[in-house]
Parts: structure tokens; sequence; C-alpha cells
């Protein structure tokens, strides 16, 4: 059995070696299908990565009137803390919203001299209020209005921030929609190019398959160096990706990170790496046996 | 030791048309152990037919076949690599593996059966011997002549000592010379205690080997003699 399982692995290395040409199609192949599922994996990790960071920017700030009590305003968070739309109400009092202020724009002096200048402290108290979804704010909006808060509150930022929340919503449930349909298509294609490939790498050794036939193989023992030959040629082509999408990552990373700073890909790649490694080369094996295990089928029933 | 029971062989050429083609008659015809048996018979006679539903690479019409009392014809196809190891099989096209060399492809047969590879490194050599190619052990079969390769698929059908060989035309593509050489090859097996069915129309083949000649015509056994001729 064991000798069985070694010659194996050795005719298929054999044939491989043997193979010339015809393996490097395979190989290149089946990389750009693992890149394919990779990169998709991958963009759904950034997509998803992006989706969080602009939907927990997404929020509602209400600014109360100077008057406007602390305990009131915190009696009003409460009141909204009971509902099962938000996520998180932070209140900034007024001095918080005046250090906030200083401390981003520490090193502008001209907005620096001007809050010098009017002396006292122009900020309002507000509530940064959070919903678990975007598109929950509305039914936040009206709850503010039910409260009768009119007279203490100042103005509520929410309108201006309507169709950014919107527009975060749509793309978030377009990029959902496009990108399972997207990757499904190109597994598909994927998975045909491959078979394809391999049929015909196997075509050319029909006639050697059926002696091996007559002379008393085993349809294990025929199938067995046709299905390591896939497998090793996917075990290298996940190498290959795994080294490219490395390669990518290393030199896009910086860039994309003068864009978004949040956003580090080399980083994301090696928290992700296991997950990777385990997605290549379970797609370059799972590809390579399996396209091989039915393109040899055929030639097996003399 | 091999039986057809009274086996009719139709070819329909064509799927989806009515023309049938009998290759094989009603044959009825038994071999012994350690025999060696000539079939001969013009182009089409049915020789090749009668040793591929030997090989099982084709099932009867009707009738049965029998071999070392196991009705083949009923195998189930994950046996059939059983049945095929216990036959060496020789081809007018030799039918060796391009890829590999004489000496592995000799090999390749004992690593079906899953033989060691101490047993591999003791035997194939010895087989050569028999054959004479020793000194052809690591060319390719380009590399080989028509006698060469043929000496070479007779040492590949008798490495794992089978109980018969079959050889359809096995002289076939080879001067007569290399035929000569061969039919003796194959006498010598047969000496050795191995059953061996020749299939050949070659006239000179079969009156110098002086042994059972089974004759076709047409799909039917028109003469089956113990020291038979060419007799057409």
């Amino acid at each position: 059995m064991l000798n069985s399982f070694k010659r194996i692995i050795y005719l298929g290395y054999r044939g491989l070696v043997g193979d010339g040409g015809q393996i490097f199609a395979t190989i290149f192949i089946l990389t750009v299908a693992i890149l394919l599922a990779s990169s998709l994996f991958l963009s759904g990790r950034v997509s998803q990565f992006l989706i969080n960071s602009l939907e927990s920017k997404a929020d509602i700030s209400v600014y109360f009137q100077e008057i406007a009590l602390e305990e009131d305003i915190l009696q009003a968070r409460d009141e909204l803390e009971k509902m099962p739309e938000v996520k998180e109400i932070i209140y900034i009092s007024k001095d918080q919203a005046l250090e906030e202020f200083k401390a981003r724009y520490a090193d502008n002096l001209v907005l620096m001299d001007s809050i010098r200048e009017l002396g006292g402290n122009p900020f309002l108290a507000s509530l940064r209020i959070q919903a678990k979804n975007p598109n929950q704010y509305q039914a936040i909006a009206d709850y503010l209005d039910s409260l009768n808060l009119a007279d203490i509150i100042e103005k509520v930022d929410y309108s201006q921030r309507q169709n950014v929340i919107e527009r975060i919503f749509s793309i978030t449930s377009f990029l959902g929609k496009t990108g399972l349909s997207f990757s499904l298509i190109l597994a598909v294609i994927a998975i045909l190019i491959t078979f394809n490939t391999i049929k015909l790498a196997i075509y050319n050794y029909q006639e050697e398959v059926k002696i091996q036939r007559l002379v008393g193989a085993s349809n294990w023992f025929i199938r067995g160096p046709f299905l390591a030959q896939g497998a090793i040629a996917g075990i290298i082509s996940a190498l290959i990706s795994l080294l490219v999408l490395f390669f990518i990552a290393w030199l896009f990373s910086p860039k994309v990170q003068v864009f978004l700073p949040d956003l580090n890909i080399l980083k994301m790649f090696w928290s992700n790496f296991g997950f990777i490694f385990l997605i290549q080369f379970a797609v370059g094996i799972a590809l390579g046996s399996i396209s091989s295990l039915i393109a040899i089928r055929k030639y097996l029933k003399i | 030791m091999i039986l057809f029971d009274k086996v009719t062989k139709i070819y329909t050429p064509h799927k989806n048309s009515d023309e049938k083609i009998t290759a094989l008659e009603e044959i009825s015809l038994e071999i012994n152990p350690k025999e060696f048996v000539s079939i001969t018979g013009r182009s089409g006679a049915g020789k090749t037919t009668l040793l591929k539903l030997l090989l099982v690479e084709e099932k009867p019409t009707a009738g049965q076949i029998f071999f070392q009392g196991h009705n083949i014809c009923e195998i189930k196809s994950e046996h059939l690599p059983y049945l095929r190891r216990q036959i060496g099989a020789v081809f007018q096209d030799y039918k060796l593996f391009p890829s590999k060399t004489v000496f592995e492809n000799i090999a390749y047969v004992m690593e079906v059966i899953g033989a060691g590879k101490e047993d591999i490194k003791r035997d194939v050599p010895k087989v050569l011997e028999i054959v004479g190619l020793t000194e052809r052990a690591n060319h390719f079969p380009r590399e080989l002549s028509g006698g060469e390769a043929q000496r070479a698929a007779i040492a590949r059908a008798l490495i794992h000592r089978p109980e018969v060989i079959l050889a359809d035309e096995p002289t076939g593509n080879l001067d007569p010379y290399n035929t000569l050489e061969i039919i003796r090859l194959l006498l010598k097996i047969n000496e050795m205690g191995t059953t061996v069915v020749l299939a050949t129309h070659n006239r000179e083949t079969i009156n110098s080997i002086g042994k059972r000649v089974i004759s076709l015509d047409k799909g039917k056994i028109i003469r089956d003699e113990q020291e038979g001729r060419f007799i057409l």
C-alpha cells in the first residue's frame, strides 16, 4: 500500500518533469485562479473595513443651546439610549468641545488666535449619536423630534450628513451584491479554464492510459499520478500566488495609506496570512486534483 | 484453462444504423494449460476479436468465456485489473510506454502488482537477459528497432509470470529474421510452462511451429488440428 502510494507520487512527479511546457500552462492558469480567489477574499476584507470605518464615522450630532442645563442633556441622552437602534451616545460638554478643537487645530495659528480673540467658549454642548445601522438615522432623528426638546436644542446635525449616510449605505449593499455575483462568475471561469488545460494535458496520455489498463493497472494506480500532478501543480501555484500577493501588498500598501490612513494592506495581509495561505492551498489542490480526476475519467473505460 | 462456449461477437460500427459486422459466430474452443496455440486466418477472420474478448477489451454479444473457471463476461470492472495481471499481452504495435525506458516499461507491470523495489531490481534484469535486451535497458522505445521493441514488449508480458501470454500478430511489423527470433522466444516461454496463444496470418511462422493450429474464416472455426499447418 505504502509502496503504491510512494510510487504514485513519484510517477506524478516524473510526469510533471517529463511534461515540459504543458505544466507551465497549468500552473499559470491555476495561479490566476488562486489569485482571483484570494483577491476576492482580500477585497471583501478591504471593503468590509472601509464600510466599517465609514459607518463608524457616520453619526448624528445634537447641539444644545447655551442655556441648556447639563442634567437636561444627560436626561435626553438616557432617553435616547433606550432606543434599540442606538449603538453609542457620547456626551461632549462645552469644555470638551473647546479642548477637542484646540487639540485638533493646535498648529493653525490663525484659528487659535481667533479663539483667543473671542474670549469665552464659543462651542455648544452636544450629544454624538451612533446608530447600529446607517439606515436607522432617520428613525433616531424622528425620535428626537418627538422628545419635545425643541426649546433646548440649537440644531441637529443630521440633514447635512443624510446624503453621505445614504450613499454609504447604498454603496455597501451594492458592493455586497456585485462582489458576490462577480466572484461566482470568476470562480466558474477559473474552474473551466483549469479543467480544460488539464484535459489537454491528459489527452496526450490517452494511449498510455489505455496500455496501463491493458497491463492490469487498477484505476487508482492510473489516476493517482495525474491526481498527484494536479495537486503538485496546485501547491506550486499556491506558493507563487502567495508571493505575488505579498509583493502587491508590499508595493501598494504605502500608496493606499496616503489616501486612507487607517487602511494598512500589508498589515491586513499578515494578520490574515493563515487564512490566505489556507484558501490558496485549498483552492490550488482542489482545482488541480479535481480537474485531473474529471479529465481522466473518460479514458478509464477500456 | 480457457473455454469459449458458443461465443458470438457482432459489431455495430455506427450507433444509429442497422449495419452489423459479425466478427465471431458461435465459437466454441478449449485451451489447456501449457499449450501453444496458433490462431490463424485472413485479415478480418476474427483473430484479434478473439484475443480482445479474452483481455475483456470487448464483451461478447452472446455466449460465455471462462478463464480458469471464472466467467469473465460477468467480471466487475474493479476486478478487471486482477484478471489482466494473469495475462501477458503482446501486440503488433508493441504498445510500449513511449515516455519510459525499456527497464521502466517492464518495471511498471511489477509496480502495478505492488512488487517491492528489491524484487524489481532482481527480476527485470533477468527477463531482459532472456529476451536479449540487457544492453538496451536504459533506452526509450523510439530508440529501438522493431525486433527489439517487440522483445521488450514480450519481456513486459513475461515479467509477472502470467498464466498465459496472448500475442496478437507480434511479428506483423518485423522482417523474417526478427520474426524467427520472436517465435523462438515464444516457444521458449511455452517450454518454461506458460500457455501461449498466438494470432498470426504468417504462413512460414505457423508451419515452422508444428503445434496446435486453429483456423478461422469469417468468424467461424474451420479447422482445429493438434499439429496443424497453414491451410486456407
